[in-house]
């Protein structure tokens, strides 16, 4: 047994239907006991890969170790891995009980002994007295927790989940993502997990992988990728993004000012990753809620700019802003917390400031 | 009273919408031509049992009497009955068989990538379009030079070649029908590919199976002309009822047989349909 700390590896992994390259030489770790999400927008390849440590498909090229045990020509049933799906995939010709249990023939166990762990698992998805209720006469978030139980009851090493929140309405969303939250850390059993949405990912993962056209972008802790994103194409699906193009006009170590054309001088630090010298192109980057709106004219040199206030809109708790600045194509994005109450009275080409601190300003290659 | 007033208004709920859509010409150019259409298809089956009954062996008007004397004369008729039990064995057994491979088929066709799948499902679907008397020579020539002796094997192996597409087609619309998720499910659980098919794909194929099998049978039960080719000693109902048409007195009890197999018939398609329609309503109350 290997008790390193990465439960899976995957190492130069590739997989081509026909021309189509659906995962692009990926190479990365998952730790044990990690939560650990697989984000992008459809057809990025994320489920492929979900499918690919479950033994649905085998890599074109390069290989998968789970538990330092190599997984090439291992078919799923032999695989120390169990699966939610994103439909579920209750057996409509089974109940509850008989959904959960289908697992454990294989495990050995006597009958007495798979009931005890049925009604264990009953409990632990909070549906005791349900296991004898047919696939059909469950809600969505009853059959997602059935789901979820028939994959736990089988102690797998990792735990993949293929959307498996995508098919239920917000507010059951959102309270399944805490409860699935919970419950991993309770099992404290590996869950790989695919979504496309980039909040679930956000709320609920140690870490997550952003996948783009069969690539990995990036891999970082929901909040380094929210605060520090390492390309532009993260910048942008990860929340929402305010890009400019500008030039490196002088550099000391890692702090960098640039020229930005229409928004004047911008100083910002590059979090170590990007080396600016001067003369560079690059790419500023400025979150909405990071920029502080203003109607009267800052004192300072840098990291400020004039605009005009174009459409706003009301989201209860906060509000976005779009403020024209002459010289840029896009209106600048600005979100604002309501924490006053607000009046909803805001003069249509009213000039404005925009300041931001030197810290929120991220850099990007261009 | 009450139940019987609710399902009376139920039922009037239910043929509502239609005769609402209708209400404009409820007797219409259409109207007609369904009526004049239905008449068609099912007034000269209808003589068979009338005959069957009428007290004479011309089939004539007018009708003589009433008489059922004739299905005593088919049940006595040896021959008659030898060549019933020669098509339900062979019935039998093609439905079964052909079953096996329609399942193996349907299985290829929807659950895996493999080359030429196109023209492979082309070639199954042949025996559809081949004409019967065709297949019927090039399989005889076959049977002669391999050697066989022509049985009621041999007729069944050219109903097998026969009924395959049709259990095929039934088939790949049943797998088609349930989602690949639920194979994969119970891989994932840890059955293997076998169990997974005993466990999953079968109890919810299970309704098309048995289309399937009523299918392939009533396939192999009515079809003459291969079975006129590839017949030795013992003949198939269809060829004994054939054999007999030269003989005026033995019409009435062919009539009766005629008749009884109608009425099973009806049984058997709607015994089927009523099963296909349950199949349905599980699998759409399975995919809310």
């Amino acid at each position: 047994m290997n008790q390193s700390k990465a439960i899976i590896a995957i190492k130069d992994c590739s997989k081509h239907f026909g021309p189509v390259r659906a995962v692009d030489d990926i190479s990365f770790d998952i730790d044990r006991g990690e939560f650990f999400s697989l984000l992008g927008p459809s057809g990025c390849g994320k489920t492929t890969l979900l499918r690919m440590l479950a033994g649905f498909e085998q890599p074109s090229m390069g290989n998968i170790f789970i538990d330092g045990q190599p997984m090439a020509g291992v078919p799923p049933h032999h695989r120390p891995t169990n699966m939610v799906f994103q439909n579920y995939a209750i057996f409509p010709h089974l109940n509850v009980r008989k959904n959960i249990a289908y697992g454990m023939r294989t495990s050995g166990l006597g009958r007495g002994e798979i009931n005890a762990k049925v009604d264990e698992m009953l409990e632990l998805i909070k549906l005791p007295g349900f296991g004898g209720r047919a696939a059909h006469q469950l809600s969505g978030g009853q059959r997602q927790r059935v789901a979820l139980a028939r994959a736990l009851i089988k102690k797998p090493k990792v735990l993949l989940l293929d959307e498996p929140l995508g098919a239920l309405d917000k507010k059951l969303r959102e309270e399944m993502q805490l409860e699935l939250r919970l419950l991993q850390r309770s099992v404290g059993i590996t869950f790989v997990f695919v979504t496309h949405d980039q909040e679930e990912a956000l709320t609920m993962s140690d870490r997550i992988a952003v996948m783009s056209m069969g690539k990995v972008l990036q891999i970082e802790t929901p909040t380094r990728l929210y605060e520090m994103p390492n390309c532009r194409e993260v910048a942008g699906f990860i929340g929402s993004m305010n890009f400019f193009d500008g030039r490196v006009s002088s550099a000391a170590g890692e702090a960098a000012t640039i020229d930005a054309g229409p928004i004047g001088q911008v100083r910002g630090v590059a979090n170590g990753r990007l080396k600016v010298n001067k003369g560079d192109a690059i790419t500023v980057a400025i979150r909405p809620e990071k920029i502080n709106l203003s109607n009267e004219q800052p004192n300072v040199g840098h990291n400020v700019v004039e605009g005009k206030l174009g459409p706003s809109t009301y989201l209860g708790d906060r509000s976005y802003f779009y403020v024209n600045v002459v010289g840029l194509a896009k209106p600048i994005a600005v979100a604002s917390q309501n924490a006053d109450r607000a009046t909803g009275q805001h003069r249509a080409d009213q000039k404005v400031w925009l300041t931001w601190r030197e810290e929120s300003v991220v850099l990007l290659d261009r | 009273m009450s139940i019987v007033a609710s399902k009376a208004a139920k039922s009037a709920a239910h043929v509502h919408v239609p005769s609402s859509i209708m209400e404009g010409r409820p007797y219409g150019g259409l109207f007609f031509y369904a009526v004049f259409y239905l008449s068609f298809i099912y007034i000269p089956v209808l003589f068979l049992p009338l005959f069957s009954f009428n007290d004479s062996i011309y089939i004539a008007f007018p009708l003589k009497g009433f008489t059922t004397k004739w299905y005593g004369e088919m049940a006595a008729s040896n021959g008659l009955i030898e060549a019933l039990k020669n098509s339900l064995k062979v019935g039998t057994a093609v439905c079964i068989i052909s079953t096996i491979f329609g399942v193996l088929a349907a299985k290829a066709m929807t659950r895996y990538r493999f080359p030429a799948k196109g023209p492979i499902t082309g070639l199954i679907m042949l025996p559809f379009v081949v004409p019967g008397i065709i297949l019927g020579i090039a399989l005889l020539i076959l049977t002669y030079s391999m050697g066989m002796e022509l049985s009621l094997f041999t007729i069944a192996v050219s109903h097998v070649l026969l009924a395959v597409p049709f259990s095929m087609l039934v088939l790949i619309s049943r797998m088609e029908g349930f989602d690949k998720n639920l194979e994969e499910a119970s891989l994932d659980l840890g059955e293997g590919p076998w169990r997974t098919f005993w466990q999953v794909t079968f109890p919810l194929t299970l309704p098309g199976i048995v289309a399937s099998l009523l299918l392939c049978f009533s396939v192999s039960f009515d079809e003459f002309i291969l079975a006129f080719f590839l017949s030795g000693n013992e003949a198939t109902l269809p060829i004994y009822i054939w054999s007999q048409l030269r003989f005026p007195s033995k019409l009435p009890s062919v009539l009766a047989l005629g008749a009884c197999i109608f009425v099973f018939s009806c049984v058997l398609v709607t015994f089927s349909e009523w099963l296909r329609r349950r199949g349905v309503q599980v699998k759409t109350a399975s995919s809310v």
